[in-house]
Parts: C-alpha cells; structure tokens; sequence
C-alpha cells in the first residue's frame, strides 16, 4: 500500500523509501493447466542446468556437444569432399551416439525426479492445485523433450549441412523427417524407463546407476544373444529378441516402417508384422511408464 | 467455550468445520468423530506427535479422503472441491523441503508459479513476502547454506506467497532456538494482524500456541479434547512457579511458604524434583488473578524475598494427565459444543 505516494509525484519523490506493507494480491490466478506448463518448463531448462548451479551444467551441457560435434565433422567431411550423401544416415544417428543419450538419461532423469523426492518438495506440489497426473506428465513431457532436443539437434547439423553440401533436398528432407520421428519415439521411451527407474530411488547415485544398467546391460544381452542367434543359423529369431531392448526396440521400428537399415546382426530387421508388434511394445511401455509413476506418486503424496 | 462458539457463529464466518470426521488406517485410527468449528484469526491445534494432526490437515487440503463425516474449508467440502480449496491455502509442512541448491528466490517464484501466479506477478509477490517474513539479501544465496531458522522463513514464504486466505502451519517451531521461536510466534501473529490471513498453527506445546492464538483446538488420539479461546485455557491452566529467600527467622523460606499457602487455601502441587534445583522451586496452579495477591501477601507476612514468581509453560502432556476423570468430562463437553 504505497499510500502517501501522489500519482504526478515529481522525479526527485521516488528516491524517498516507504515502508509497504503487506499487500494482498487481487490479479489473476491461472490454475492447474498454467502450473502444469511452469512446471514443464522449469523441469525442462532443469534438464540442462538451466536456473540451477554451474555445476549442474556441465554434465548435461558436455553431453549435448558430445552429441552434436561428430555430426559437425561428418557435415565438414561431406561438404569438404563433396560427396554424394552423408556418411551415415539420420535414423542410425542416435542409434550409433546411444550410450551418450543413455548417459544424459542416467544423469537427468534422477535430477529430475530424486531430488523431489529426497529434499521432500513433493508434497509442496500437492498442497498446490495441480494434481498427481499434472505432476507425472509434466515431468515426463519435459524429459522427453529434454532427450529430444539432444537427439534432433545433431540431426538438425546433418540436415542443414546436407542441404549446405548440395545433397538432393527431397531426398534429404525424407531422411531428416523420418529421424525425427524415430527419435521422437526415442525421447519418450528413454524418458519413460528413466523416470519410472528414477522415481522408485530418492538417491540420486542409486539412480543413475539403475538407469545405466538397465540401459545398457539390456542392449549387451539382447545383441549377444542375437549374435549366438545369427551364429547358430536362427535369424527368424532375431527379429523377435530384439523386442526386449529399448535400443533395439527403436531400431526395429525404424528398420520397419522409417526406411532405416537395422542395425541387427545380418542387417535384416523385422518384418511389417514384425514391426507393429515393435511399435506396439514401444507404445505400450510408454503407457506402462505414464502408468506405473503415476501409482508411485499416489502413495507419495504429503 | 460456549462464548467463543457464539462469536463465531455471530459472524457468520467460518473458516474451517468438520462434522464426525474420521480416518482409519488399518492398523490405527488417526481421527474418531472429530468434529469441530474453526473461525478466523489464529488457531492452535495441540496434540501430543501422533494425535491426528497432520492427518487433519492432508483431509482438510484434500489430499486425503475421510474414512466417514465431513469437513469444509473456507466454505468448500473437501471431498469435492480439493483444488479450489489449495488454490486458496497455504501449506508449510513439518519437514523440510527445500532443495538445497537453488536460491530462496528461485525456489519461492518457482512456488508462486505453481499456485497460479503470472510470471510477473509471481516474481514481485515472491520479493514482498520474502521481505515480510525477514529474508533480505541472503535470498540470492542457495538454500544449503542457510541456518535452520532461515530456511523455516523459506518454507513460511512459499505458504503465503499466493496471498491465500488460510495457511496450515505444521509445526513452525520446531528445531528452533529460544529467539528463533519467538520471533517465528511473532511472525505468525503478523500474519493474521497485518496481511489478514488466517492461520491454523499445529504443536506439541500448548505453551506456545497459548501466546499467539486466538482460540485453541486440542486433539489426542484422534478425538477433540478440547476447543476454547486462549483466554479460557490461561485461566484454569496456569501454573506459576514460586521461588524465596531463606531468612534467620524461617530457614527454610520455601516450607514456610508451602505451609503459609496451605492455610489460606491454596494447594501447591507436589515439588518432585524433576526440574533443576527443584527443592527451592513451589508449584501451584493459579486458578486467577486473586492467587497471585494470596501468594505475594503469605510472602510478605513471612518476612521473606520473593526471588521468582512466573507461569510456567507447561507440556501438553500435563493437561492431559492432569485428571483423567475431569478430562473425560471436559472431552464430552466439547465434542457436545463442537457438534
């Protein structure tokens, strides 16, 4: 209440120091779908150390130019010796960079979710309008885009460096489109597994560790046992060994349906009925992950 | 008791009512037919750790569903209208809660935003309130490295920085020194005196609510032991200590007394020794204002120096036990006015 303060007060009033006193606030309050976007937001400039200390931007910045910097050098190469398409295609990218993007979802998905949990702010959020699944979907959301902005952005170089290099636009632009999707498809995966493994640990470390293991030593067993497969002369069950692999899993969706050649042993991917079976395990885990941390946050609550 | 029941129901404001409420866990029952009226201002609820009270308040913000009975907050049933009610309630839990590498700043805007504030709105809201809860420069700083008392402010501010009409206070004290409780009582006092909030405050001491609230809720086991205005529990609760010199004539200054008290009337409570130096220490209980004349006149006519005479604040658990007899009656008065 800056009462005694005149409208047409001359310049030299404003440098007089008033005591306010507690003002109530009559404007607007913009409810649970408002909260639900602050909240993305913060939790998605947290995945980059964004508003929070300079330690915590190191990882996750390092990681993004880590992922970004080989596809500048294939861009300088193509460009350089002019050749006629790029060294490696847009939908085996992420699939050649994945123990980068394992590595960011082990680091960010625990940030995201462990430290509410660990310093308690949880139930700061509940006491608030916004409800359990406001909660899980922003932070699911905003991890998703997290791990899509590290994986398209590199995509991005490529394409721009394809179109700087001269590569036919038509044929590149269906490369670049179809990268996206997959690792779009990617990006909220990943996140799904991350979270769901982060949000079971308050402990960071725990965390990350989980998040490693489960990514990577899935990928190990799933390619050795399609390895011992193609050695032993049943490659129909490749296909089929794959689906248990988030990595793989993304592979044989792409393989089946973005024009992307596997990276399975033999290089054959799933076939089409092979391959709604991929997207739909791909689907549903997605679901599964939505489903499986909205029941933890249920029992989180106050 | 009745009185204050009268003023609240003459104002036709009430801020927070539960019918028979109850919640049952399988194992404990956490409230039993709780029913009671809360106006505005400020209100303590005391109860021993584990009487219902921070069950109270996840029912009452709509987090948790009653297991029978019902309960409104501002005007609002707490079964069907959750998030309006936390739109327009402020929540400081008992724990911590804060990050510790954030800014106050960051985290208190942060906060504001998630209760529906505008950008704008949310950083200007978070300075002021920061700044009336005694936050100054230090607010640029991350939270790690703040002092128990600092961050308790913190926890203070995101409650109020929405403006909201009613804050749940879960144990605001606690873990603080002597200063820091006092000027933590002093804060929520302001907080209805000068921003016009009200305030339900929780604690294990009744002593400390006594000084700061307006009216009294005391819960144990899940079931109103009482409701009454701080005035009506000062009057029959007080207990005073008294202590006196020794002179030649009485060389034992504190029998003298006991014995001088007793003639007139006045029981002194048996001085067992639990507290420090207790042999010199006479407790009695003040049933108003004419035992303090009674005692300062049996010391004078002793002769004696009267070194201390001071209410006592006393533990929750002492009314409690005081008379189980006389409890059970008072318990059933309550729950009678309360519905």
């Amino acid at each position: 209440m800056a009462v005694e303060h005149p409208v047409t007060a001359p310049a030299g009033d404003q440098t007089r120091i008033h005591n306010i006193g507690y003002r109530s606030y009559d404007g607007p309050r913009l409810g649970r779908a408002y909260a639900r976007r602050s909240l993305y937001s913060q939790s998605l400039r947290g995945a980059y150390g964004l508003g929070r200390s300079v330690k915590s931007k190191v990882l996750p910045m390092l990681l993004f130019v880590v992922m970004c910097v080989p596809a500048a050098i294939m861009v300088a190469v193509a460009v350089a010796t002019k050749a006629k398409e790029l060294p490696v295609d847009y939908t085996r990218y992420a699939i050649i960079m994945q123990a980068v993007i394992s590595l960011y979802v082990a680091s960010q998905a625990p940030q995201s979710v462990s430290r509410d949990l660990r310093f308690k702010t949880v139930p700061l959020y509940f006491s608030r309008p916004i409800e359990t699944a406001d909660y899980v979907r922003a932070k699911l959301a905003a991890m998703a885009s997290a791990l899509f902005v590290l994986t398209a952005a590199p995509l991005l170089v490529l394409y721009v460096g394809a179109l700087l290099a001269k590569l036919d636009f038509a044929d590149q632009t269906k490369g670049f489109g179809q990268g996206l999707v997959s690792v779009a498809l990617l990006s909220l995966l990943f996140a799904g597994i991350g979270l769901v493994i982060a949000s079971v640990t308050p402990r960071r470390g725990f965390g990350i560790a989980a998040v490693i293991a489960v990514l990577t030593i899935s990928y190990g067993a799933v390619s050795t046992l399609q390895a011992i497969a193609e050695a032993q002369d049943s490659a129909g069950s490749i296909p089929w060994i794959g689906l248990f692999s988030p990595v793989t899993l993304i592979d044989g969706v792409q393989s089946a349906f973005l024009g992307a050649s596997s990276a399975f042993p033999g290089g054959v991917g799933p076939s089409d009925g092979q391959g709604v079976v991929y997207v739909l395990v791909v689907l549903g885990l997605i679901g599964t992950a939505h489903a499986l941390l909205i029941r933890r946050y249920r029992k989180v609550g106050l | 008791m009745i009185f204050v029941a009268c003023v609240t129901n003459f104002e036709g404001v009430t801020v927070i009512a539960t019918e028979s409420l109850s919640k049952r866990f399988p194992r404990v029952t956490a409230l039993d037919r709780l029913s009671v009226d809360v106006g505005p201002g400020v209100t303590g609820l005391v109860g021993a750790n584990g009487a219902g009270k921070s069950t109270l308040i996840k029912i009452l913000l709509g987090l948790s569903p009653a297991s029978e009975g019902r309960a409104e907050v501002l005007g609002l049933d707490v079964a069907s209208k959750g998030a309006a009610i936390r739109e327009r309630v402020g929540y400081m839990p008992e724990h911590d809660c804060l990050p510790p590498d954030v800014s106050a700043t960051e985290f208190v805007v942060h906060m504001a935003r998630m209760s529906g504030l505008p950008p704008t709105a949310a950083r200007e809201r978070t300075a002021d309130t920061l700044r009336h809860v005694g936050l100054y420069e230090e607010r640029y700083r991350p939270i790690g490295g703040y002092s128990t008392g600092m961050k308790q402010r913190v926890k203070l501010a995101q409650a109020l920085v929405h403006d909201p009409q009613l804050v749940f206070l879960d144990e605001p004290t606690n873990g603080l020194d002597p200063v820091g409780r006092d000027e933590m009582l002093g804060l929520i006092r302001r907080i209805h005196t000068d921003f016009g909030i009200s305030v339900l405050v929780t604690s294990h001491l009744l002593g400390e609510l006594e000084r700061t609230c307006d009216h009294v809720v005391v819960v144990d086991g899940g079931k109103l032991l009482r409701s009454s205005s701080t005035t009506d529990f000062t009057q029959t609760t007080t207990t005073l200590a008294i202590e006196v010199t020794d002179t030649d004539a009485h060389p034992d200054g504190t029998r003298a007394v006991r014995e001088a008290l007793r003639a007139r009337g006045v029981e002194v409570l048996d001085a067992n020794s639990a507290l420090p130096g207790a042999g010199h220490v006479l407790l009695l209980t003040a049933q108003g204002e004419e035992t303090y004349d009674v005692v300062r006149d049996a010391v004078a006519e002793l002769g004696l120096g009267l070194v201390r005479m001071e209410q006592r604040r006393h533990h929750i658990s002492e009314v409690f036990t005081d008379s189980d007899a006389e409890n059970d009656q008072q318990r059933k008065e309550a729950v009678g006015h309360g519905s």
